[in-house]
């Protein structure tokens, strides 16, 4: 993955308030980035950049050397289903589908024909066979972020954006989670892209990226 | 197909977390509604029309003064109509010593079609078959005046005949001056050897018609070019201008009364789409950041809505049904009624609409969860996309605007309700949104809850205006109903006071006046006043000559080739009133005073010329004002009145009409006695019969009332729970910093207070104009304006939207805090 020169400014009252400011920086496949940064830095609008989930005022991102932006909003989507997995700080499970069902939903949308088989042995590989018939509601914050990492990975994504993963967890439960993400990220080979406050997660990162003011400092 | 089954797999999921069922409900109802209404009014319109049918005992009815082509009944009888001819004329009966002047109507068997005969040939029932040959029934004035009694012989012509009963309950008579006299009815197979069928013979043939609705408009359409100048064709409506009025205005009410619940249900279905799209927002943008497309997305949700349809359809279509049977069941008039089935129209009706709503509803919505931007995902307090574009807008306002034009059975009507809402929608949304924000600002006179009350409401600005715009509209149209529900009954129960004229008496030559005058006052009965009548023929408007070919109007045709009653007078009669012109004042000659409906259909307006043709003789005259009569008040009426002039000495004869109390119905035969000429016209039964049928039709009209009432507040229910989210969130912080439930029902009751009493405001207003507007220019009643409404409105709509809150949120406040934020 490679931006280029990646700006976002958008209107504050009638004033233009530049959020990014001309971030440039590449990701080889299988490695993982760390955004890091302190609250306001820009650290999510580039995650959001990078997963095409908006576009900039300029530059461009280029994924597999395609240009993310020459693509419509329809075009992005497709591609995030085909090669790209997620992981949010606030687990962005769908409160009205089960575990199981929250898991087969990426397979679903993409019409695979195993989804159910594909998304249990996900939820078995993050420990949560058990509690694969459970609403959101009824599992704990570790156990939603674990459902959360299952829907992730259950496409075999070929890069994964998370954005603050242990931001909505305590210490114990937050090491668990991302010892259970770096172990899944290994052995599928994903290339990681990770926004994060925490330092010693981050530095267990490949690469680091530290933006402050949305100009890059590192 | 995959996409169906995920479509499916996600309702299924989403119905279990109950994200449907305030949408279902509200669909349901709203379909349930429009079914009731629709199904029950369509039983009660065509019991109505049977019983108003009876009247003229067939649905059509062709008379003549000459025997029918015989193409006219096989044309009825292709068309599977029942067909049975008649024929009336008057004759003299005899009984030892004594005549009597009667009617005589010969029928053959089938008589009548429509209606039943009630007879007593010594008990009183229902009559299933004509006499049979050789016998006759008479009715009750024919025994008194000839002291007859059944068993009795009675000659007719050079016959005697038997009579066997005495006919309890009549039908098929016409108000007509010409029918009556008391009444025989005889077999038809006996008139011949009367002896009284002659050439000459004062004879009018009755060919009766009924049948399949369709079937005799058909009829009607094909019939309408072949019959000649003295063949009349009238249904129940040309006959009965009163009972058509009713007709009409329940019609009307029933078709506002649709409306209203269209427009309940689509107050509660605007919510509750809403409140469901808020709902998938976050999950439709994590679907697009799983990959989903825009039209993978819309048809996901598509697919859910038009199932959603299917089954509201079916479920809302049982409810109407059932719900209709039970308020039939409910009313004891109805019971009795035994009221005919339904028709499937009115279902149809109603599962169209639920989609029309459904569409009009929820495409916007739907087009708004298809744009979500995936960013959503990581910045939550991103706003709900915009739909855009006048066309999406324009194409739900067409949607909705067809369903109140359909539903409204009128365009008067349905632009009327149509231009009232809309413009509600405009002034009510912009006015609540700058009020909550004034009460915001100067909450600080109140009590803290209140306050916070008031700046919560100011807060959610745009929501909380929607919720007042919906409640408002909701209670308008239902204070509207109220309201034009009262009128028409008064007018109605006005129409018929107890002493309504019960006779007409014609035929009064002039040197007969004071004696007759006399009469009355020996009797002590009020002296009727008398007019004179002048018959004529209209010949020319503004020296344009005219006849029946003048008009394509068949209606016209036959007013302008028979002659009119003309009168004048000097005053207008107290029961006229002057709707364009001017009456005359003493000294002012040649001018006419024309009915407005009348003119409307023959094209006179004010300062036209016209001549008529009396006896022979032509006179001109310019007509200066135009009346409306109330041609059920049983009174003399006249569609032309000149100034006395005018016709003062063409030959007249005088009429007037008069309340004959029920003891003192034997001066009515001394009357008859002492003046053989006068033909004495009992009106009674008409009366009790059209009050009869105004009595149902005001029962009617209260019952679908109460049920639109009921399902209104059933719908407004569902749609203060489709905003409860909202609050549901708010009540679970304000506990986490300490507030109790005491505080918190306080604060939402306070929110509802507001909420329910600006709609009540708002709805009144709406009501007394759209009120105004209905009762003027659609229904034709008149309007008055009552300050009632305006403490029903608001009192009314604060204590129901309070009510309905507190029922919808009387749980939040119990529920655990952290529940609710860990639901969040």
């Amino acid at each position: 993955m490679q931006a280029v020169g990646l700006t976002k400014q958008v209107l504050s009252g009638d004033q233009p308030l530049v959020i990014l400011h001309d971030v440039s920086f590449e990701v080889e496949a299988g490695e993982s980035l760390a955004i890091v940064g302190a609250s306001g830095s820009g650290k999510s609008t580039l995650l959001g950049l990078l997963a095409g989930l908006d576009v900039p005022t300029s530059g461009k991102v280029l994924l597999q050397g395609i240009d993310l932006f020459e693509m419509d909003e329809d075009g992005r989507a497709r591609l995030r289903g085909e090669l790209a997995g997620f992981v949010f700080q606030s687990f962005q499970l769908l409160p009205a589908l089960n575990a199981l069902e929250n898991v087969m939903l990426p397979l679903e949308l993409a019409g695979a024909k195993d989804a159910r088989r594909r998304a249990e042995m996900s939820l078995q590989q993050v420990g949560l066979s058990a509690r694969a018939h459970h609403l959101p509601k009824h599992l704990s914050g570790g156990e939603q972020q674990r459902v959360a990492l299952a829907r992730a990975f259950v496409t075999q994504p070929r890069i994964l954006f998370a954005d603050e993963p242990t931001g909505n967890l305590d210490a114990a439960t937050g090491s668990q989670v991302i010892e259970l993400m770096l172990e899944l990220n290994r052995a599928q080979g994903t290339t990681l892209i990770l926004v994060t406050h925490d330092e010693a997660l981050a530095r267990r990162c490949g690469k680091q990226l530290r933006l402050a003011a949305g100009r890059v400092v590192q | 197909m995959s996409l169906l089954r995920l479509s499916l797999n996600l309702l299924r999921r989403d119905w279990r977390a109950g994200e449907w069922r305030v949408l279902l409900l509200a669909l349901v109802l709203a379909v349930g509604s429009l079914a009731t209404v629709g199904l029950f009014a369509d039983r009660v319109r065509q019991a109505l029309q049977q019983q108003a049918q009876s009247l003229i005992g067939a649905d059509l009815r062709i008379t003549s003064t000459r025997p029918f082509s015989p193409e006219y009944g096989e044309m009825a009888q292709k068309r599977g109509l029942r067909v049975v001819e008649s024929r009336t004329f008057p004759s003299m009966v005899s009984h030892r010593e004594q005549v009597l002047l009667s009617e005589i109507q010969s029928t053959e068997p089938g008589y009548p079609l429509r209606g039943k005969i009630e007879i007593d040939d010594g008990a009183v029932h229902v009559a299933q078959s004509i006499p049979a040959r050789g016998t006759v029934w008479v009715d009750e004035r024919l025994l008194r005046r000839l002291d007859m009694k059944v068993g009795d012989e009675a000659g007719i012509g050079s016959r005697r005949f038997i009579v066997t009963a005495r006919i309890v309950k009549d039908i098929d008579q016409s108000i007509g001056f010409a029918s009556f006299a008391p009444r025989v009815l005889m077999n038809d197979v006996d008139l011949a050897s009367t002896g009284l069928l002659q050439e000459g013979s004062r004879i009018s043939y009755r060919l009766m018609i009924a049948g399949d609705g369709k079937q005799v408009a058909a009829l009607r359409a094909a019939l309408q070019d072949k019959l000649s100048g003295n063949e009349k064709m009238e249904d129940v409506r040309d006959a009965r201008p009163e009972i058509r009025t009713a007709l009409e205005r329940a019609e009307h009410f029933l078709g506002l009364a649709a409306l209203t619940a269209a427009i309940l249900a689509g107050a509660a279905m605007a919510l509750a789409a809403r409140r469901f799209v808020l709902r998938h927002l976050d999950g439709c943008a994590v679907m697009r950041c799983l990959g989903a497309q825009q039209g993978q997305v819309l048809w996901l949700f598509l697919y859910q809505f038009i199932l959603l349809g299917v089954v509201s359809v079916l479920l809302g279509g049982l409810l109407g049904y059932v719900t209709q049977a039970g308020l039939v069941e409910s009313i004891a008039s109805m019971r009795e009624a035994s009221l005919p089935q339904p028709g499937v129209v009115p279902l149809l009706k109603a599962a169209v609409s639920g989609f029309a709503l459904l569409l009009g509803f929820a495409f916007l919505p739907l087009l708004q969860l298809r744009k979500v931007s995936p960013l959503r995902v990581l910045r939550r307090e991103l706003d709900s996309p915009e739909a855009s574009g006048w066309l999406i807008y324009g194409l739900a306002l067409l949607v909705l605007a067809s369903l109140f034009l359909w539903h409204a059975g009128s365009l008067k009507l349905g632009l009327a309700v149509l231009g009232g809402l809309l413009a509600g929608l405009l002034v009510f949304g912009g006015l609540a949104w700058v009020l909550l924000h004034g009460l915001a600002r100067n909450a600080y006179f109140f009590q803290s809850h209140w306050r916070h009350a008031f700046n919560n409401l100011a807060r959610h600005g745009r929501s909380a205006a929607i919720q007042v715009v919906a409640l408002s509209l909701g209670g308008m149209a239902l204070l509207v109903l109220t309201m034009v529900r009262a009128d028409l009954m008064e007018s109605w129960q006005g129409k018929l006071p107890p002493d309504t004229p019960n006779r007409f008496v014609v035929n009064i030559q002039p040197d007969q006046i004071r004696p007759v005058q006399d009469f009355f006052v020996r009797q002590v009965l009020p002296v009727p006043e008398l007019q004179p009548m002048v018959r004529g023929r209209l010949i020319a408007i503004n020296d344009r000559t005219i006849n029946g070919n003048s008009y394509p109007d068949a209606r016209a045709q036959a007013l302008v080739d028979r002659e009119f009653n003309l009168s004048y007078m000097e005053r207008l009669p107290a029961w006229n009133e002057l709707v364009g012109g001017k009456w005359w004042t003493e000294g002012e000659n040649g001018q006419l005073s024309v009915e407005e409906g009348i003119a409307k259909t023959l094209g006179i307006r004010l300062g036209d010329v016209l001549t008529y043709d009396v006896a022979g003789s032509t006179f001109t005259a310019k007509v200066t004002s135009l009346r409306k009569v109330q041609w059920d008040s049983m009174k003399v009426n006249f569609f032309v009145i000149a100034t006395p002039e005018l016709l003062r000495d063409f030959p007249a004869s005088y009429l007037g009409s008069f309340y004959l109390p029920p003891d003192k119905v034997r001066a009515g035969d001394e009357l008859s006695r002492e003046f053989p000429n006068l033909l004495l016209v009992d009106t009674g039964a008409v009366i009790a019969q059209v009050r009869n049928i105004m009595d149902q039709i005001a029962q009617t009209v209260s019952a679908v009332f109460l049920f639109t009432l009921f399902s209104g507040l059933a719908v407004l229910y569902a749609a203060l729970l489709a905003t409860q989210d909202e609050r549901s969130h708010e009540a679970a912080i304000l506990r986490t910093l300490g507030a109790d439930s005491r505080y918190l029902r306080r604060l939402h009751l306070s929110e509802f207070a507001v909420l329910g009493g600006l709609s009540g405001l708002f709805a009144a207003a709406g009501a007394v104009l759209l009120g105004a507007v209905l009762a003027r220019f659609v229904l034709d009643i008149p309007y008055r304006s009552d300050v009632s409404i305006w403490f029903i409105g608001c009192g009314g709509g604060m204590a129901v939207v309070m009510l309905a809150g507190w029922l919808a949120t009387r749980r939040l406040v119990l529920r655990p805090p952290l529940r609710i934020l860990a639901a969040d």
